[in-house]
């Protein structure tokens, strides 16, 4: 498969406490929802160029919880954790996500629905990121931020070479 | 002084919901006030506030033509956003390359997915 889908994520913000993403796959849709729902795979792919994942726990269910722990470049650990609100295998999968940090709370998390639409032969993938307030929403765009931009051409580039 | 923060910075400007629908309706072309007026269905004196902010910080753009000001988008005023998320972007995109690779390999390695099988076969071990 020559065909590359690198550097195509797009970010929207469709309202004040919003954010969408938006991303083509060039992958079976089954494919990139076990990628996006097994621990083990997930593990290879969260934490991008920007540290190692240490942990995932996933209980795919509703009402069960998530959490993955990375520790970045820079030795400091990452973690986020949620509860599933919505499951429908393949198709759609909606939990609230809590940055733990100081303070971060369960109430009023941040909500997220991922969803996973065959486009052509290609998996089509949006997630929204609804967070209640401007405040909120512009803190996780700053923290977006941290991640190199270097660190992200070097990601780019070496997958690039794998899908020859 | 204290408003000068609110009209100075575009990201300011753009916070506010009804600007944000007046750029809505500009991206589709030039219009004057009137138009505005009737699409938002809010009062000329509020629409006129809100184009005053966008002009003062490039968002829009006006001229006369005849008896009419037409008002247009000037999109390189709303760069900073578009640059501000654009980093945003880059550290998902970084993350996504990642999951490309493993799906690259998943797809690799699974010969019973290919020749349009759609038997949903494996989806179970999604839990695992």
């Amino acid at each position: 498969m020559t065909d590359t889908t690198t550097g195509t994520a797009k970010v929207t913000l469709p309202a004040d406490d919003q954010i969408l993403i938006t991303r083509d796959f060039a992958a079976p849709r089954q494919h990139v929802y076990r990628a996006w729902t097994t621990p083990d795979l997930v593990k290879r792919w969260w934490a991008g160029k920007r540290g190692t994942v240490t942990s995932v726990d996933i209980d795919l269910r509703v009402g069960g919880q998530w959490r993955y722990v990375m520790i970045a470049n820079g030795d400091f650990e990452v973690a986020f954790h949620g509860e599933y609100r919505e499951i429908t295998p393949n198709e759609r999968l909606v939990h609230t996500e809590v940055y733990e940090t100081p303070g971060a709370s369960d109430v009023g998390a941040p909500v997220v629905t991922v969803t996973f639409a065959e486009s052509g032969d290609r998996t089509r993938v949006t997630m929204l990121t609804e967070t209640h307030s401007k405040e909120l929403r512009d803190a996780i765009l700053e923290s977006g931020m941290e991640g190199g931009m270097q660190e992200s051409m070097d990601a780019l580039e070496e997958v690039a070479v794998s899908l020859e | 002084m204290a408003r000068a923060a609110t009209t100075a910075d575009v990201f300011n400007a753009v916070a506010e919901p009804r600007r944000r629908e007046i750029l809505d309706v500009l991206a589709e072309g030039e219009r004057p006030v009137n138009d505005l007026v009737r699409l938002l269905g809010l009062g000329q004196p509020q629409v006129s506030k809100h184009l005053r902010v966008l002009r003062e910080v490039g968002a829009v753009e006006v001229r006369d033509e005849g008896r009419q000001r037409l008002y247009r988008l000037n999109g390189r005023a709303l760069k900073p956003i578009h640059d501000w998320v654009r980093r945003y972007e880059r550290s998902w995109e970084e993350r996504f390359a990642s999951l490309d690779a493993v799906l690259e390999e998943m797809g690799s390695t699974e010969e019973e997915d290919h020749d349009g099988h759609d038997d949903r076969h494996g989806e179970g071990d999604a839990a695992r």
